[in-house]
């Protein structure tokens, strides 16, 4: 506010000076400045909250994705020796000395814990190995350890893929977690691959979330353009109140409608029981917890994004010239395909997007109604980070979603750019 | 839209059949929220149909359960203050977004918009490490200042949206009459787009209102809003009485579309040149 | 409106913050149950008269296991739950890595007076459930006798509810495939054991609904859901108090002991510890197995159980014949590399 005023002195200063000496040209650039200051200084205080408690913290989260700090910050002198070592001969008693007396440490300070999560990761198993063998060398204090007190304590340390898999592991960025979230990782030959079959889970999970988005998008498509359709081609007053179904659910809280589409999948709940009693199914279908739910739901969710969009474009076309290529003999049905339908492309293209982007994102909604088998990525996103605690990874599957989202939005704005559609 | 009186048997058929696909599409999307409230006047706890006699059991346990008032309370104390603040931040921003052209102007209006595109996950997790660094988390403040920053793109695009139709004249006329800046914004320019201003704090309360996932990560057992208490009823035991809260935001869902509605048409009649 | 309106509003505004943030400072005691009706008794029987006791209002919060959240808490320094009830390799492991206060043992009382599983360093035990068998005998009238009956889906067609998690269903994958109670934790220590528990779920996968939450299982049985489905027995036998016919399986259950916590760091530890001895008390627990059928861990409080009430126990004798003692050593240190193992399994 203060800042504003300021502006203001300073510009009728200038205005009264102006009035005698300094030329218009002039005296026009400098209240152009004036406005501009004026106006950042307007914008200034969203755009620094948003940076400070929005985009700032995004950025400090993506770092995570690629963040390695457990064994550089708690087993550091380890950390040293491993960059010695090549990674193929017999770890020396240097590396072994340094890695014993840093577990013993970290066991003290309650950080081996967080060690062995972090080499489980990578390879299963090493959890149980790192903290038994800290509880061993914690119990004997040893002085000096060499390869074959290693053994001694647990003979898995004889595998050198163990030792590979703490070296990987030693430096302070990673690229661990973004190559996990692709199902790849770095091998004991220190090259890219695909992890085995059975491990495979997020590439099959990302792709999940688009044919999920995808089914959706096209299914609010279909629902939403005769809606769309039907609004746009009638009485403003019968128009209104059909508007009012959209906009209803459009207002209404998101748990609100889940919570409604829980009660009424239900096994013997208002769908299956009506169905039944109309005498189109016998037995009442699984629709909760499965695929179907997820579809009617998200549907639900989505219709009124479409039609928004699409009743903006389909009030802005002109009857006149449906009703000109039919006085020129086209049958009805192809003057819509060739004459409506390609003026409707730019709502068609706004509000798929639209629907897709949202879809990608939904957690709640697949959460409470779908299976673990019809999860997308945001739940396996809040997964890593309140569940399994296995923050890079969260981070890194957070990544794919958020750069997928800017991908989409911008091709969006391109098209909501040119053609002008708006929303509501 | 209407049927021809010389429409062949054809597009008789068709357009009755169109009319059932739109048709359909419309039922599908209210019935399942008209649905739904008459099952929490049930006298049963069962949630289906036919009811076993009408009662208002359900909504006396929302009220007198100390655990949904206190869902209730936390949701409008977090709803205004975090649209108060999104209201004053981005009407601010959106007097500046269509005062001046600037270079990077797209880019801060897309930084200003982005909370609204950005998938709710990642913002949740993104303020919930961040607000875990500097003690937020399980505050009033820091929920309050993430659905301030998650409301606000509503108010900048409603904002922008009514000054866009706003005639600059009339500043400059009231400044030329020596009001300074603040005068000419309460008493000239607010007036004219307070429609478009009460819109978008109403989408920012409503952001709020409704926001769950941020709450989920970050909200402490004291800050349980009742979007919050709803998703712990669905996934443990979905009872009536949630159906009775779920009634209440649909009635408050209408309340808002009536505001809105009038609001809208009140800002066209402005707008219209008389 | 005018300036200076708005700017006592913003200043109002303001102080709401900062009060909302001062209230956050001097939290009232958390304490977290398991939801549903358990905690309804909880609540009854310990929370709100431990409230009335103390004369400071108490807050209740729930959740569904596992320490992912405590350690969330601690890691972030946000601790906003101060007593909490875990499963017994969840309090070992939490207190191993610093998630859990020790015990003042000399509030709480002697140890002597409970049962073995209850005393450790961080927790008091409170009570003894089970995971078992469940089905509406309405609508099975020749219902499942075992856990092999569980898998045979062609006398039972229908979905089966289990809980989510390897815990208890690895056991019970095993059982069901022949392997005897006494032996099945030596089976599943082994990889091809585990391989085998895992295949065995596999066959089941299809029919297979998971349940979080202890309150579904019996809602779901309600509903017609699932046609069977393992239950924590307290929850069943309340369920029949509202009318139904559930029926419980006994043989083959697995019981286990839940413990109450305090969570490190808690700034209400005392008040928590207060509660937790209170909460321990033979005149407080002796009330617990009225609302719910679990046992409970006070040797005094069990000698003033009623007989009536002993039959739904799962630590009654004739419901202990089969029954497998959830091995916490075991699930201490497989659980979380099961875990994990089991999450990709189920997700595909």
């Amino acid at each position: 506010m203060e800042q504003v005023s300021t502006n203001n002195n300073n510009q009728s200063e200038g205005l009264a000076q102006g009035e005698d000496e300094i030329p218009l040209k002039l005296k026009l650039k400098r209240a152009e400045r004036m406005r501009k200051y004026r106006a950042m200084a307007l914008i200034a205080p969203l755009f620094l909250f948003i940076l400070g408690v929005f985009a700032i913290p995004i950025a400090i989260m993506m770092w995570r994705a690629i963040d390695n700090p457990e064994v550089v910050d708690n087993l550091p002198q380890t950390a040293i020796e491993l960059s010695n070592w090549d990674g193929e001969s017999t770890p020396t008693t240097a590396l072994t000395t340094a890695f014993a007396s840093d577990l013993v440490k970290a066991y003290e300070d309650k950080t081996a814990s967080t060690v062995a999560k972090r080499l489980n990761y990578d390879v299963s198993g090493m959890r149980s190995l790192v903290t038994r063998t800290a509880r061993k060398f914690n119990s004997t204090q040893p002085a000096m350890a060499t390869m074959d007190d290693f053994i001694k304590a647990d003979k898995r340390w004889a595998d050198l893929r163990y030792w590979q898999a703490l070296k990987r592991a030693s430096s302070s960025l990673t690229p661990f977690y973004v190559l996990n979230a692709f199902d790849m990782k770095i091998n004991d030959e220190g090259q890219i691959t695909s992890v085995p079959e059975g491990q495979a889970i997020y590439t099959n999970i990302f792709w999940r979330t688009m044919w999920i988005a995808g089914v959706v998008t096209v299914g609010s498509l279909l629902i939403g353009f005769p809606i769309a359709y039907l609004l746009a081609n009638t009485s403003s007053k019968v128009s209104n109140l059909l508007m009012f179904c959209v906009l209803l659910p459009f207002w209404t809280s998101l748990l609100v409608r889940t919570s409604a589409w829980v009660v009424l999948l239900q096994k013997n709940g208002v769908v299956n029981s009506t169905l039944i009693n109309l005498g189109l199914i016998n037995e009442p279908m699984t629709l909760l917890f499965a695929r179907p739910g997820v579809y009617i739901a998200f549907l639900h969710l989505l219709v009124p994004f479409v039609v928004l969009p699409l009743y903006s474009v389909m009030t802005s076309i002109s009857p006149a010239y449906m009703r000109a290529a039919e006085s020129l003999g086209a049958h009805p049905a192809i003057a819509f395909v060739r004459v409506y339908l390609p003026q409707t492309l730019p709502g068609i293209g706004a509000g798929g997007i639209l629907a897709f982007i949202l879809a990608i994102g939904y957690y709640i909604t697949p959460a409470l109604i779908g299976g673990p088998q019809d999860q997308m990525l945001s739940y396996f996103i809040a997964n890593h980070a309140n569940s399994t605690l296995n923050w890079g990874l969260a981070s890194a599957l957070g990544m794919v979603l958020l750069v997928t989202t800017m991908i989409l939005f911008s091709i969006y704005n391109r098209l909501t750019g040119a053609s002008g559609v708006k929303m509501g | 839209m209407k049927l021809q009186p010389y429409a062949t048997f054809g597009q008789k058929v068709w357009f009755y059949t169109f009319l059932t696909i739109a048709g359909g599409g419309l039922l599908f999307l209210v019935l399942p929220i008209l649905v739904i409230m008459p099952l929490s006047f049930n006298g049963s706890s069962f949630l289906s149909y036919p009811l076993d006699g009408f009662s208002l059991r359900w909504y006396a346990e929302v009220f007198q359960s100390e655990v949904w008032v206190r869902a209730i309370k936390n949701s409008l104390i977090i709803g205004s203050a975090s649209a108060f603040l999104a209201t004053v931040l981005g009407t601010m921003a959106a007097m500046g977004l269509t005062q001046a052209n600037f270079r990077g102007k797209g880019a801060v209006n897309a930084l200003l918009v982005s909370p609204m595109i950005v998938p709710i996950v990642i913002s949740a997790l993104g303020l919930y490490f961040f607000f875990a660094e500097i003690g937020l988390n399980a505050t009033y403040t820091g929920l309050i200042l993430a659905h301030t920053a998650l409301g606000a793109p509503f108010v900048v695009i409603t904002v922008t949206a009514t000054l866009q139709g706003f005639d600059n004249t009339l500043m400059r006329a009231a400044s030329s009459l020596g009001a300074n800046p603040v005068k000419v914004f309460f008493a000239v320019v607010l007036p004219l787009i307070l429609p478009g201003v009460v819109s978008g704090a109403l989408f920012a309360f409503a952001t709020s209102f409704d926001e769950v996932v941020v709450v989920l990560f970050s909200a402490g057992p004291e800050q349980r809003t009742l979007p919050r208490q709803m998703f712990d009823g669905i996934k443990e035991n979905i009872t009536p009485a949630i159906m009775a809260a779920a009634t209440l935001l649909i009635a408050f869902a209408l309340a808002l579309l009536s505001v809105l509605e009038y609001l809208r048409r009140r800002s066209e009649k402005l707008n219209s040149p008389s | 409106m005018s300036m200076k309106k708005l700017l006592s509003l913003t200043i109002a505004t303001g102080a709401l913050l900062a009060s909302a943030s001062m209230t956050a400072q001097a939290r009232d005691l958390t304490v977290v149950g398991w939801g549903g009706a358990s905690q309804e008794v909880h609540s009854n029987v310990y929370f709100k008269p431990f409230s009335e006791k103390s004369g400071a209002p108490v807050i209740e919060d729930s959740y569904n296991g596992g320490l992912a959240k405590i350690k969330a808490m601690v890691d972030t320094n946000s601790v906003t739950w101060d007593a909490i009830l875990v499963e017994a390799p969840d309090l070992l492991r939490g207190c191993e890595n610093g998630l859990f206060e020790p015990i003042a043992w000399d509030k709480v009382g002697d140890k002597a007076e409970f049962i073995g599983p209850a005393v450790s360093e961080c927790g008091v035990g409170s009570y003894v459930w089970s995971v078992a068998l469940a089905y509406d005998g309405d609508a099975l009238k020749d219902g499942p006798k075992n856990w092999a009956d569980f898998w045979d889906v062609k006398k039972y067609p229908g979905k089966r509810g289990l809980r989510k998690g390897a815990k208890f269903n690895l056991e019970i994958a095993l059982m069901a495939d022949g392997v005897a109670p006494g032996d099945v934790y030596s089976v599943l220590e082994t990889a091809e054991g585990q391989a085998r528990a895992f295949a065995k779920l596999d066959e089941l996968k299809a029919n297979i609904q998971w349940w979080e939450a202890g309150a579904q299982p019996p809602e779901w049985l309600a509903s017609g859901d699932v046609v069977m489905t393992t239950a924590y027995n307290g929850r069943i036998t309340n369920a029949n108090k509202e009318g139904k016919n559930f029926k419980i399986s006994w043989d083959g259950q697995i019981y286990a002991v839940d413990s109450w916590a305090v969570v490190a760091g808690s700034e209400n530890k005392d008040k928590a510890m207060d509660f937790v001895a209170f909460a321990s008390q033979a005149e407080n627990q002796v009330k617990f197995p009225e609302g719910i059928p679990y046992g409970v861990t006070n040797t005094k409080a069990i000698a003033q159980i009623p007989a009536a009430l002993s039959a739904d126990l799962p630590t009654d004798k004739a419901n202990l014949e089969n029954a497998l003692a959830n091995d916490t050593s075991f699930w201490l240190d497989f659980e979380q590399e099961l875990n994990e193992r089991f999450n990709s399994w189920a997700a595909k």
